[in-house]
Order: structure tokens, then C-alpha cells, then sequence
């Protein structure tokens, strides 16, 4: 039982990270209707930048760099490239951001070449224990970080003046445009926003306590598990990112220790193959209608 | 995919109707005397330039599997590596010596283990084609990389079959009814030049090329393609108009395994080993799916000869810029942080997929199409 439960908690901090990215994944979706195959090396990127300026701003300082660069690169891409193919469809957009994934990838693995920074020095690795259960820092802290980035961004979601142009305009581009609200502006800002993200994510993927491994290719693959908890929560439902990365979390948890380690990831995938199975369009997603 | 889906060769070849007697014989000659040169190459070129030769046309073999896929049916898939693998495991374990205790073997002579490779990974296409037919776009997507997943999981689990990550198995050589496509055998020389394995393998690899291009350009133009088209573009008004859409979507998936699959047993016999992968980006990982998506989106989705200009792109890049690298001294460097041929080459395809879907959504295939439609009307004018 205590395995259990201590599987259950690990499971829930790596879920909390699974769930930044996914919301990264979905703010980009209902902002544009684009999947953004490039997340993984928006996470990379973060996690390099934070790597570069370490030595000279310690981790503090490098970790807002890393952050905000992540943010940056995401708008940067926004603005450069997906917004100058307006009448590029969706899906030929994201079918653009592999192309810049590959890029970005190739470039930062090979800037890292055989080093294998850690990023979470701040709490990496000092587990303590409660109640009969050890907790790592790393999976508490994110939790916490996770829960406080999401609500606040519910939060500004319902009520702020960006969350209702948001939300008008993945109702309708159209009519939100016509009503005087700037597109290209909401745009920018969800590319913004799942960039932050993602550079938060990784100072948490970049540790022992979740992958046991440092910034490298492997990061990369860890965010690719993301894909999965966007798409079994809905692509388009915030709510759904949230339990979607939770799903993922525990289940790979579970299935590493139940199963096999290497069973693991492929059972994210396969849960989530279910899923679709049952509900095509994920958990929470909004299912499509054909009109004739 | 609608947007991005080419038009269809049919419209356009319809637009310039009138003038295309004297074309066609051109294009025939120009067939022709493309076949005559890849038959020649072998007498000219060394074996280094071979095996990269037979490398880019694994790629078209696989990418004309993929754009049938992506381009015809509208069915985004990222699988590719998936059917890549049971390829190639199909062919090495039908192939296999039975008398090894390590791993199977069903003893099966070469040619037969070939097309069981490619029927068995067309029912493995037909067995996903359920839950591809359920899914759309990017849900497709995500859901078919799951598959890939599973590759990796089982290359690594069913030692039996493949030999396991550390060492891999080694596949029985081909050969033709007897007829080795190695260094052994009957002794034949064309104008001098010995035909040992790089040349036969050459021979080989083309034919098979050949006969999958071949069909699926016969599929495009035919009845089949249409359907395809039709699904793709609208499923409601393609059942509407008698098209059955389960079917239309099962048959595209399952003929895309079947040429991924072609692909794998290819792959196989050009390594000379099977291996299965460590990690997710190996022989039969997302980087090779993600490559193989490259190869369609860079030659145009849905056209068969775009799609072998991607891979000859995507496939030889790595390949040319190592043999010329030797020469030139270029890629010196070892260890991290050193530019290699394969980085290089996938810098080059990532731009060129950005380039794609920013200035030219057609591809290469829509380049050529202008092109052939500009000395169209130039011998119009002429006459």
C-alpha cells in the first residue's frame, strides 16, 4: 500500500509538469488552432539558457533567463513565422513547427554535445520523508509551482481582459476580429505564455528526482510525452490539459514499477490510444461536427 | 491537410489538355532515359556511392508509402517508423535460420520472406486502421506516434524476434531464386566491370523502387485515388457520392504500411543487421517517422514523384555530404559539439519544410508542375 501511495505522489509532481506543458499545448490550440509540434525545443531552449548563464547569474537569475528566453523564442516564432502564413491552414502550420522543432532540437543538443547539466539545483535530489513516504523536493516544488501558474492563469482566463479576447477568439476568429479584438495580439501572447511554461517545465524535467537524467536529447522526449496529456484531456480544454498531465503522470509512475520501466512510456500512449478510442476528440474536447 | 493537399494531377493535366501530344512523348523519352542512366550508374560509380544510392531509394520507397497517406487520403500519420520496424523484422525472422537457439526463425527463403514482410505489415496497417478511422488531423497524428512507442517497447522486449537491443540479429542475405545478391555466386561482368554486391544490390533495390512507384502512381490515377481524394477532402459528400469512407481510410493505411514495410525490409538488408532502437531516436524512431513526413511535405503532399525528390533530398543529403566530406575535410571534428553530415542534412530539411509551407505549400511537385506548364505554353506559342 505504501508503494502505492508513494507511487501515487511521485506520480501526481511528474503529472503537475506533464500538465504546464499540455497547457502550453492547448493555449496555443484554442488561440490558433495550431498544433505546436516545436514544444519540445522550447523546453530545450529554456533549459540551454539557463545552462549558458548559470556560472554568471547563479541559478536564480539564470532560471528567469531561461524562463522568459523560453517565452521569448516562443512569441519570436509567433511573430516571424506563423503569423506571416495567414492563409496557411492549421494543420500545414503545424506540419511548419516540426520543421523548426528539428532545428531548434539538432542545434541545442549539439551546443550541449556530451554534457548533461542539471537544472534543478535548488531542490534536486534532497528527498525527505513523511509519514512512511519519501517525497522528492522536485515533485513537491512542482507541484506547488503547477498549481499556483495554473490557477492564476484560470484565473486570468475567466476574468482578465486577455482571457475573454482569448476566449472569444477560439469561439470564433472571425466575429471576435469584427468585434474589435486584435487578433494578432492573442495570438502572440498564447505563443508568449506556453513558452513560459515550458521554460518553467524544464527546470523540473532537468533534474534526478524526475528523469534521473540532465539537460539532453532525453528532455526533449520527456516533453513529447506531454503530446499525449494535451490530447487525452481535449486539445482545447484547459481543464483537460490539467487532468491529462495527471493521467500521465500517475501512469507512468504506476506502470514503471507494476509493469516495467521501459513499458512505460509506451503505456502514456497506449492509455491515451484508448481514450481517443472511446472519445475521439479527448476527456473535455470539444467534439467536431460535420454540416452537409 | 486540405489546404496543403495538391490539386490533383488529373485537373491539372485537364487544364492543358491540347497541347499534350507532343509532351507525352517527351515525358516518355525522358523516362526512358532516366532508366537507362540508373542502369548505367553501377558501371560508373563505386560502392560507397551505391549503398548511399540504395539508401535514398529506401526512402522513396517509404515516402511514396507516406504520401499516399498524408497527401491522397488526408490522413496524417507518424507511424511510419512503426511499419518501418515490422518490416524488418518480418523479413529477418521469416527469413531466419530456424536451427538458432537465441532467436526465431522460420526458415523461409528470401524472396517469399520479402512479400511476407510487406503483407505482414499491410494487416498490421488494416489493425490500426480502427482507431485511424475514428481519428482526424492531429489526433491522428498524436495517436499513430503511440505506435512508434510500442516499436520501441517490443524491439526492446521481443529478444526472441529481434534480437535484442545490445546485439541485434543479422538477416538472411537476399537472393533471387537462387541467385545471391552478395559477393558470392556466379561471376558476372558487364563491359568489365565485376557485378559484386553493391551492384547487384543496386539492381535490386531499383527494381523495387520501380514496382512501388509504378503502383502507386496507378493507384493515384485510378479508381482507388479517387476515392482517397474524395475522402480527404470531404467525408461526408465522398459517402454521399458512394464512397466508402472506413473502407477508403483502412486501404490507404494499409497500403501505406505495406510500402513502410518494403522500406524496413530494405533497411535491413542495407544495414546487414537488425537493431532494434535504445532509445526513441533510432533507426525506426520519431526522428525517422518525422524524416519520412519531411520527405512528403518537402516533394509536395500526395504527389509519388515529389515524394521521391524528398527523400532523395532527405535520405542523400546525409549521405553525399559524408562521401564528399572525406575530399573535402570537411566535419573534422569529433565528439559533441561537432558538425556531422546527418546534422547538417537535418538542418537543411527542417528549413526546407519551413520554406515549404511558408512560400510554396505544393512543394516540389507544385515547382515542377509551373515549370512543365511554362514550357507548355512556350510551345504553344512556337507553333
Amino acid at each position: 500500500m505504501n508503494t502505492f501511495l508513494q507511487l501515487l505522489v511521485n506520480g501526481l509532481g511528474k503529472g503537475a509538469v506533464f500538465a504546464l506543458l499540455a497547457l502550453g499545448f492547448v493555449i496555443i490550440f484554442k488561440a490558433t488552432e495550431v498544433v505546436n509540434f516545436a514544444h519540445g525545443s522550447l523546453v530545450l531552449f529554456g533549459g540551454y539558457l539557463v545552462v549558458v548563464t548559470h556560472e554568471a547569474l547563479g541559478w536564480v537569475g539564470a532560471s528567469l533567463v531561461g524562463v522568459v528566453g523560453a517565452g521569448l523564442i516562443g512569441l519570436l516564432l509567433e511573430r516571424l513565422l506563423l503569423s506571416r502564413s495567414r492563409n496557411a491552414s492549421p494543420d500545414s502550420l503545424a506540419l511548419l513547427t516540426i520543421g523548426v522543432d528539428v532545428i531548434i532540437t539538432e542545434e541545442i543538443v549539439r551546443r550541449l554535445g556530451v554534457t548533461v547539466p542539471f537544472l534543478g539545483e535548488a531542490w534536486d535530489a534532497k528527498p525527505f520523508q513523511l509519514g512512511g513516504i519519501t517525497l522528492f523536493r522536485t515533485h513537491v516544488v512542482a507541484l506547488l509551482v503547477a498549481t499556483v501558474l495554473i490557477t492564476a492563469f484560470t484565473l486570468a482566463f475567466k476574468y482578465s481582459d486577455w482571457g475573454v479576447a482569448m476566449r472569444a477568439q477560439a469561439e470564433n476568429r472571425e466575429a471576435a476580429a469584427l468585434m474589435g479584438i486584435r487578433s494578432s495580439r492573442v495570438t502572440a501572447t498564447a505563443w508568449l505564455v506556453a513558452g513560459l511554461l515550458a521554460g518553467v517545465a524544464v527546470l523540473f524535467i532537468a533534474t534526478q528526482d524526475f528523469s534521473g537524467a540532465g539537460l539532453s536529447r532525453g528532455t526533449h522526449s520527456i516533453a513529447l510525452a506531454a503530446f499525449p496529456a494535451a490530447i487525452l484531456g481535449g486539445l482545447d480544454s484547459t481543464a483537460g490539459a490539467v487532468v491529462g498531465g495527471i493521467v500521465v503522470g500517475v501512469v507512468e509512475a504506476l506502470s514503471a514499477q507494476y509493469i516495467s520501466f521501459d513499458f512505460s512510456k509506451s503505456a502514456v500512449f497506449l492509455v491515451m490510444l484508448v481514450v481517443l478510442v472511446v472519445r475521439p476528440s479527448g476527456l473535455f474536447g470539444t467534439r467536431e461536427s460535420t454540416r452537409v | 491537410m486540405s489546404e496543403t493537399a495538391v490539386k490533383s494531377p488529373e485537373v491539372v493535366s485537364a487544364q492543358g489538355s491540347l497541347p499534350k501530344r507532343p509532351l507525352r512523348w517527351v515525358r516518355l523519352a525522358a523516362w526512358v532515359a532516366l532508366l537507362v542512366v540508373l542502369l548505367a550508374l553501377p558501371l560508373y560509380l563505386d560502392a560507397a556511392w551505391l549503398k548511399a544510392g540504395q539508401y535514398m531509394m529506401i526512402g522513396a520507397v517509404g515516402a511514396i508509402g507516406l504520401t499516399l497517406l498524408v497527401g491522397q487520403a488526408g490522413q496524417l500519420s507518424l507511424a511510419h517508423a512503426f511499419f518501418l520496424l515490422a518490416g524488418a523484422t518480418g523479413y529477418t525472422v521469416l527469413a531466419g535460420p530456424t536451427d538458432d537457439p537465441r532467436v526465431t526463425g522460420l526458415g523461409l527463403s528470401p524472396e517469399l520472406a520479402l512479400i511476407g514482410a510487406v503483407v505482414l505489415s499491410a494487416v498490421l496497417g488494416l489493425a490500426f486502421a480502427p482507431v485511424a478511422g475514428r481519428l482526424r488531423g492531429i489526433y491522428l497524428g498524436v495517436a499513430s506516434l503511440s505506435l512508434v512507442f510500442l516499436g520501441l517497447y517490443l524491439g526492446q522486449s521481443a529478444e526472441k524476434l529481434t534480437g535484442g537491443t545490445s546485439t541485434g540479429r543479422a538477416p538472411a542475405q537476399f537472393s533471387l531464386f537462387g541467385f545471391p545478391f552478395g559477393n558470392g555466386g556466379p561471376q558476372i561482368e558487364i563491359l568489365g566491370v565485376p557485378l559484386r554486391q553493391a551492384e547487384r544490390g543496386w539492381y535490386l533495390f531499383l527494381a523495387l523502387t520501380i514496382i512501388a512507384f509504378v503502383v502507386a502512381t496507378g493507384a493515384v490515377k485510378g479508381r482507388v485515388g479517387r476515392s482517397w481524394r474524395a475522402v480527404r477532402d470531404n467525408e461526408a459528400a465522398a459517402s454521399v457520392m458512394g464512397v466508402s469512407v472506413t473502407r477508403a481510410k483502412a486501404g490507404a493505411f494499409a497500403v501505406s504500411s505495406a510500402y513502410a514495410g518494403l522500406a524496413g525490409a530494405m533497411t535491413v538488408l542495407w544495414f546487414d543487421i537488425l537493431k532494434p532502437d535504445e532509445s526513441e531516436y533510432g533507426t525506426y524512431g520519431i526522428n525517422i517517422s518525422i524524416a519520412f513526413l519531411a520527405m512528403v511535405i518537402i516533394g509536395g503532399l500526395g504527389s509519388v514523384p515529389g515524394a521521391v525528390v524528398g527523400a532523395l533530398i532527405v535520405n542523400g543529403l546525409p549521405q553525399v555530404l559524408s562521401l564528399y566530406s572525406a575530399d573535402l575535410g570537411w566535419f573534422t571534428g569529433t565528439g559533441g559539439g561537432a558538425l556531422s553530415p546527418v546534422l547538417v542534412s537535418s538542418f537543411v530539411y527542417g528549413a526546407a519544410i519551413i520554406l515549404v509551407v511558408l512560400f510554396e505549400p505544393g512543394g516540389l511537385a507544385a515547382i515542377g508542375r509551373r515549370i512543365t506548364a511554362r514550357t507548355t505554353r512556350k510551345e504553344e506559342q512556337e507553333r
